[in-house]
Parts: structure tokens; sequence; C-alpha cells
């Protein structure tokens, strides 16, 4: 009777589970390896055609790069941040509240108003950066958002911005478990705060810092609402990323035998982290 | 308790102030922008009037109250499906045996990765199929079940006493009577802090609602906000930024009352 009962209660999420993950994915697998199907040409088994396509497509080397360096440009910068505030708004500081507040804010805005907002900073000329270099350093006009040089560490900067106040909040949970009196002893014993932070409580945070990577970097993949606001990718797909590619193709281009292509490989990449989360996370790797 | 805390030296202290100060400056920019004409938008003379006009010309320019509408009735639509589909399904894994158990609860855990915005191309063409592209349905649709949700509450629930359910048992409460009078209300603060983290991401939430919406009617507030700030409407920096306000607000100012709990909830939600 209890075999019932369970597979009734779960029934409902079941159902929209292989619904709307399970059998998407394992159709967009399938997909992969058919060709678009025109009205005149109907879709036909091409093997790994479209793997080889994909292979041979410049502009997937170039969002796939570009991922690579959101990744390692966002990551260590927003969680070294993020660190540094925690440490701070776990201290005596004065109006504590009031700055883990002010650090944590751009994590409840949604990305788009955030562009919006940034788009404006971003303008050449007439935008605020510009207007504040001009004045300070007579600095010359810069195209922020036009340099295919510069625009994917405009956009970094701005995810920087949004992200390190929610991995602040991690750390400071690991930070409040901390026992107080290892900071008691290194006190008596005369240890300076740069030593304490350095042999003790960097170590302890192993653990989280950890954490916070895997999810970080998981998170990197899924990041491309900003592109829409302010750079529709460009120019010349500089600022481009795997997903945000993978939705032109898909519904500007419709050419959605590439698109599932993209997305199988958009899904092994988060299976491979998957498995490095389990391997780190889940065996609970220990300051020994 | 902490007798020992040192007081941070002063230079210190000025640097997290000045961090918070930069963290905070564009939302404070905007509301700057929002506040006063377009031609302040770039020069701050402290004492410039303020004006409310930019705000009407928003309200005028684009739909807001219908994308607001939108919004609130996906974000409600869609948390309360979760809660009645995550508790049946957590009260499952929690405290029955049934075959293929582990199995079934490993293929939910997938979702935590593989989130439906991964497989837009997909979940399209399912939505053309039964016939919800364009309804607010088929917005809320693929985050029904959550897997996070399903999670966090068979959590919760197994440290649930099992003597609690066998007094209830007693008393002749049915397994659903169990679920409702011991599981539900012992879990109170799981569904906040779930509550909290599903409404902002659902109010946040952006490429799955822009792929499956095409109409006035459909589109949430993020899309809506997305379509007037394009750089090609060619509405003003000012009533873009009234427009973003307007878009924000609400969360913003619930964040601000309930700050506290916003961030332990978000806390809860990424340690699982």
């Amino acid at each position: 009777m209890k075999h019932v009962y369970g597979w009734l209660l779960l029934t409902p999420a079941a159902i929209l589970l292989v619904g709307f993950t399970h059998y998407p994915a394992a159709a967009t697998l399938f997909d992969s390896f058919f060709s678009t199907g025109t009205a005149v040409r109907p879709s036909r088994f091409v093997g790994f055609g479209n793997y080889a396509a994909l292979a041979e497509d410049p502009i997937f080397w170039q969002v796939l790069g570009n991922n690579l360096w959101f990744a390692l440009g966002t990551i260590p910068t927003a969680m070294a941040l993020a660190m540094v505030m925690a440490l701070w708004v776990n201290q005596r500081l004065p109006a504590r509240a009031l700055v883990r507040m002010a650090y944590f804010t751009p994590t409840v805005l949604p990305m788009i108003a955030v562009a919006n907002i940034w788009l404006f900073f971003y303008t050449p000329q007439i935008g605020l950066l510009d207007k504040l270099g001009a004045l300070l350093f007579g600095a010359p006009s810069h195209n922020w958002l036009g340099d295919p040089d510069l625009v994917l560490p405009a956009t970094m900067v701005m995810v920087v911005w949004k992200e390190a106040g929610f991995f602040m909040i991690f750390y400071l949970a690991a930070l409040q478990s901390l026992p107080p009196e290892l900071e008691e002893a290194a006190k008596i014993e005369g240890a300076s705060r740069w030593y304490f932070f350095r042999r003790v409580t960097f170590p302890l945070l192993m653990p989280t810092t950890l954490f916070v990577l895997v999810n970080a970097t998981i998170n990197s993949f899924k990041l491309v609402d900003h592109l829409f606001i302010l750079t529709k990718g460009g120019p010349d797909n500089a600022s481009s990323l795997l997903l945000y590619y993978i939705y032109q193709v898909a519904f500007s281009f419709f050419d959605t035998a590439a698109a599932a292509t993209l997305t199988v490989v958009l899904l092994v990449l988060l299976a491979v982290l998957a498995v490095a989360q389990f391997l780190l996370i889940e065996r609970r790797v220990h300051y020994r | 308790m902490r007798v020992f805390k040192t007081r941070i030296p002063v230079l210190e202290t000025g640097a997290a102030w000045l961090l918070a100060l930069l963290w905070l400056s564009p939302l404070l920019y905007a509301f700057w922008a929002a506040f006063h004409p377009a031609e302040l938008a770039t020069h701050f003379e402290p004492l410039a009037p303020l004006t409310l006009a930019n705000f009407a010309k928003a309200w005028t320019y684009a739909p807001f109250p219908r994308h607001l509408l939108n919004t609130v009735i996906l974000v409600t639509m869609i948390l309360s499906a979760q809660l009645v589909l995550c508790t049946l399904a957590g009260y499952a894994f929690a405290r029955f045996e049934f075959a293929g158990r582990d199995i079934a609860f490993g293929l939910v855990l997938v979702q935590l990765m593989v989130m439906p915005e991964v497989l837009i191309v997909e979940n399209y063409r399912i939505m053309a199929r039964l016939g919800l592209v364009d309804t607010i349905l088929g917005i809320g649709l693929p985050y029904m079940a959550s897997a996070f949700g399903i999670f966090l509450l068979r959590q919760t629930f197994k440290t649930v006493p099992r003597e609690l359910e066998d007094a209830a048992r007693v008393e002749g409460c049915g397994f659903l009577g169990v679920l409702l009078r011991v599981y539900v209300p012992l879990a109170r603060p799981t569904y906040l802090a779930y509550g909290l983290v599903s409404v902002s991401y659902h109010w946040n939430n952006f490429l799955w609602p822009l792929v499956i919406t095409n109409s006035i009617e459909t589109r949430p507030l993020t899309v809506g906000l997305a379509i007037f700030g394009a750089p090609e409407s060619g509405v003003d920096w000012a009533v873009i930024s009234a427009g973003t306000i307007m878009a924000v607000s609400p969360l913003l100012v619930a964040f601000l009352l309930f700050q506290r709990q916003f961030m332990q909830s978000f806390m809860q939600a990424g340690i699982k």
C-alpha cells in the first residue's frame, strides 16, 4: 500500500518534471541528429552532421570562448569582493545593517532593470562614465559597448556588481558559524588580523569557497538577460554567450537543428559541472 | 556575545562605506534620473525641483498596469502550484518507501541543473503542441514542479519526529491528515523561505517569458520593460528610469521591509 501512496503523491510533480525537463532534454539530443526541416525539404537523419557543422562554426567557438572569459573574469572577482564584504559586515562596523543592505540590494533587482540603468553609464559621450572620465581625467570618449575589446569586460563589471552581494551571504553564514574562541585565542597570542585571516579564517572558509565557485560557474552559463538590453551579443558577437547564441539561432535564424545541437553542448557542460559539484561538495572537502 | 570583537580601523570602515555607496549608486542614480526632467540626467543640481512627469509618461507609453497584473498572476500561480506539488512529492520522498524511490529522486534533482530556460527550444515546441504559446499558464507550467522545492521540503519533513506522526495516527488521521496537521505546520519557516525565493525568481525571470509570449496581455513586467527600454524604442532616459523604478519597486520595497528574511531565504536556497 505504501508503494501506491508514494507514487500517487509523486505523480503530479513527476508528470510535469518529465514533460518539461527529461522529455525535452531527450528530444533535444534526438533532434540534434536531424536536419532542420523546411516546407520543401522535410527533416532527415544526418548523423553527426550537425556536430560537424558546429565544429566549423567560428561563432560557436567565439561564443564558447566568451563564456570562458566571462566566467574567469566575473567569478574570482565577485568572490574576492564577496569575502571582503562578508568580513566587513561581520565586524563591529558602524551602520552595519545599512552597509549589508547596500551590498545585497543588486541581488534582488531583475537583470533587465539593472541593464537598463547600466546602459546609460556606458553610452558614449552623454553616458555617465564618459562624463565622469572627461570631468576628472579629461579622458576621451569611449564607445564602451561598441568596441569588441571593451564590451565583454564592460558587461563583466556589471555582473560582478550584481553577484558579489549574493555570494557575500554565504561567506557571512560561514563566518558566523566559526567558533569565536579562535579569534580570542589568536588575540591572546598576539596574532595580527592579517595573519589570523591568512592562517585561520581563509582556510576555514575553503568549503564555502568551493561551494560558491561551483554554483557561480553553473550560473555563469545562465546569465544572459543583460545581453538583450546592452548589446544583443554584439558587436560581431564579441559579448555573446552560449545561451544567448542558442536563443538567436533558434528564434532569429530559425535553425532548430543547430539550436538543438548547441543545447546538447550546454547540457554536457552542465553535466560535467554537476559531476564536479558532486565530487567537491557532496563528499565534503574539509580543511584538515 | 562576542566580547572580543575588535573595533575595525577607521580606514577600513571608510572603505566599507565607500564600497556600500558605490554599490548603491546605480540605483540612487536611477532614482535621481526618474524624479528629474531629462535635461538633468547628467548634470547634478542638488536643489533641482522634483517631478513625477516621467512616471506619468512611462505609465502611458507602455501598458505597465497590464504587465504588472500579468506578473502578479504569474507569480501567484507558480507559487501556489509549487507549494501543492512540492509538498506532496517532498512528503512521498521523506516518509514513504516505494519501489524506485531513489532513482526517482535522482531524476528530480536533474532539474536543479537543467532549468527550463536551458531547454527553450524544445519547451517552446511542446507549448506549441499544447496550444499554450502566448499564455500565462505557458510561462508558468515548466516551473511548477520545482526540484528545489521538492528537495527543500523533503529535507524539512525528514526532521519531523516520527512520534508526532504516530500520535496523529492514533487520533485517527489518515496519511493526508498527517501531512496537513503535522508536517505542513512544522515546515512553515521552509515554506516562507521557499516562497520568497520563488517570488523573487519569477518576478525577475526573463528569458523563458520572452520566448513564450508575444502580446501585451501575457507579457510580464521584465519582458515589457525590455521592450520599453530597448534603444530602438526612442524613449528618453528619464522615462526609462521611471519605468525601471516602477517595475522593481514592489520587490525592492518588500526587500527593504524584510531584509533579514530575504537574505536568510536566499542563503537557504543556495545552500540547499
